[in-house]
């Protein structure tokens, strides 16, 4: 349908002044980032940094360790993100294209653990990461995260859709089970493989809670464990921390633009952040 | 002939074998991990609950001791009332603010595709960073928030010092940071509802308001409880950000039930009492769910 020019304004202003809101505050940090310490304290605020400086993401590497967070947290979330795609689709393989007894029960049990959040057990959680030898190592922050309910569920959803026929014929030709999961139902779920990689990687990128609860040794921070714990600190240097913050939302912002198509459109089919 | 009958035979028992083995090993992984990290401390948590522990000394059984403790924690109840308070104002807030913006966006106009990028972007963000940057705006000395009021005239205000203002710096900063991701579930409602029915409300001359009030609102109804009730779970883990914008004060003021549970259990080491708090946290939790399914029965997303 096409809009009156005046409801098109109308719209128009009301986006405008709402995307600002939402634009400025990131906007805001990513310039102060950029000025010097005299301008960055300087009151009124400057709103534009003259000169323009990268003194202190300098800094930040050199002087907040944060080359070693920014190295932990990679580790972490690649690592993590790998072993989830591989023993998710395995499971929702397993739930969508076998008959085997127990199966609607390990379903509801994966699903039903979607309502325990993490902040409920994380004592527990903590006690039981100590009596494996876990706690503190980076396994603690890999492993456990990498089994998510939603991740079943949704590759248990996608593989329903895979014919019959297709495993039928592949094992006529002699083809074994894992041969059948890693050459012909992996390929097929590339798109949802793609899904979970992008949710995965924003879920282990910004976690703050699992890392909380299982690392004390700060050579094992990731960046979100770092960052709180400078904001802790007695006296904050500002300047590294926007420049911290801006390395930090660098990793997401090209996730984010490089695979938009199908964050959308796998927001609208999981609607889950967990 | 007869040999090949038999090998053939072997041959399919063995796969059939194979066959009823196979998904147990495909979902073994997955269901050790879930057994080991989350139904054993689910258990652990619901044993400990009943026990005084301090993760150090040997356990020792309490009854219900624990529970009574709560019961009678004056701390406890305000902060269960403050995140109450908080949710009550954070998810309307929130429902208003992504279903304004969707029912803009699912129109048909230019740069949507734009607009939904910058809206939908803060949910990326870390609830850490999501403090810091809000942090960075309301400061007392350096905020650049203040520094816009001196330049209308206005006095500065102690953002973060204030009870007031710092419960609405963080009900600000959660809707800044959430609204997007309920914006792209409204969007999937809208355009789930056929056209036909704006074209007949049309073809009757109801107009924009009467139009949203009795046909988008109804058909919406299942987003809205899912959006509803997702919002209000959300609600009740609040912590990393608080932890990141006001460190929980001043005072106790943006301390909500999570933050409190974490430094019952952990600063003070009472893991018992924590545990026992967990529980009813749970409860809370598991009710609001529970009733998201009941209503929702029979309308998906």
């Amino acid at each position: 349908m096409e809009l009156r020019p005046l409801t098109k304004i109308t719209i128009y202003s009301i986006l405008s002044v709402a995307a600002l809101f939402w634009l400025l505050p990131v906007l805001w940090v990513v310039i102060s980032a950029l000025k010097t310490n005299t301008d960055l304290y300087s009151y009124p605020p400057k709103l534009w940094p003259d000169p323009l400086t990268f003194e202190h993401f300098k800094a930040a590497f050199s002087k907040g360790n944060f080359g070693l967070y920014f190295k932990n947290s990679t580790i972490v979330t690649l690592s993590s993100t790998i072993l989830l795609l591989l023993i998710n689709s395995m499971a929702g393989f397993a739930l969508a294209k076998y008959r085997f007894r127990g199966s609607s029960i390990i379903l509801i049990g994966f699903i039903s653990t979607l309502m325990i959040p993490i902040e409920v057990i994380m004592i527990p959680i903590f006690k039981v990461l100590s009596a494996l030898g876990m706690y503190n190592s980076m396994l603690a922050i890999i492993i456990p995260p990498a089994a998510t309910p939603t991740g079943v569920f949704l590759m248990r959803q996608y593989l329903l859709t895979v014919p019959d026929e297709l495993l039928e014929a592949a094992r006529m030709d002699g083809a074994g089970e894992w041969r059948i999961y890693w050459s012909i139902i992996l390929p097929i779920a590339k798109p949802i493989l793609a899904v979970l990689a992008i949710f995965s990687f924003m879920w282990r990128w910004d976690d703050f809670l699992w890392p909380l609860i299982a690392i004390s040794d700060p050579a094992k921070y990731t960046i979100q464990l770092a960052l709180s714990n400078f904001i802790g600190e007695y006296s904050v240097d500002w300047g590294s921390l926007l420049a911290m913050s801006v390395i930090t939302m660098i990793p997401v912002l090209i996730v984010f633009l490089v695979f938009q198509r199908y964050f959308v459109n796998g927001m609208i089919t999981s609607g889950m952040k967990g | 002939m007869s040999g090949g009958q038999s090998l053939n035979r072997k041959k399919q028992t063995g796969q059939t074998r194979k066959l009823a083995i196979a998904p147990y090993l495909f979902i073994l992984p997955n269901l050790l991990i879930f057994g080991v990290f989350i139904v054993i401390p689910s258990l652990l948590g619901l044993y400990y609950s009943f026990h005084v522990y301090d993760g150090l000394n040997p356990m020792k059984f309490n009854g219900l001791g624990n529970y009574i403790k709560i019961i009678g924690d004056k701390e406890f109840w305000s902060t269960i009332g403050r995140t109450g308070i908080y949710a009550a104002i954070v998810v309307p807030l929130i429902y208003a603010v992504a279903l304004g913006i969707a029912m803009l966006l699912a129109r048909e106009i230019r740069m949507r595709g734009f607009f939904r990028a910058i809206f939908y972007w803060p949910t990326m963000i870390s609830f850490i960073i999501v403090g810091l940057t809000w942090k960075w705006i309301f400061g007392d000395s350096f905020g650049i928030l203040n520094h816009m009021l001196s330049v209308i005239g206005v006095e500065p205000v102690g953002f973060l010092t204030s009870p007031f203002w710092a419960n609405a710096a963080v009900i600000i900063a959660t809707v800044w940071s959430r609204a997007g991701f309920f914006m792209v579930i409204f969007i999937a409602g809208l355009q789930a509802i056929p056209t036909d029915y704006y074209e007949a409300a049309r073809l009757d001359g109801a107009t924009g308001i009467k139009v949203f009030r009795h046909i988008t609102l109804p058909l919406l109804k299942p987003t809205s409880l899912l959006v509803f009730m997702l919002a209000l779970i959300d609600a009740f883990k609040a912590f990393p950000l608080m932890f990141a914008l006001t460190g929980g004060g001043p005072g106790k003021e943006t301390t909500y039930i999570v933050q409190y549970i974490y430094e019952i259990g952990f600063t003070k080491q009472e893991l018992g009492l924590a545990s026992a708090m967990s529980v009813m946290l749970f409860v809370i939790i598991g009710g609001f769910s529970a009733l998201q399914f009941r209503m929702s029965k029979g309308g998906a997303v």
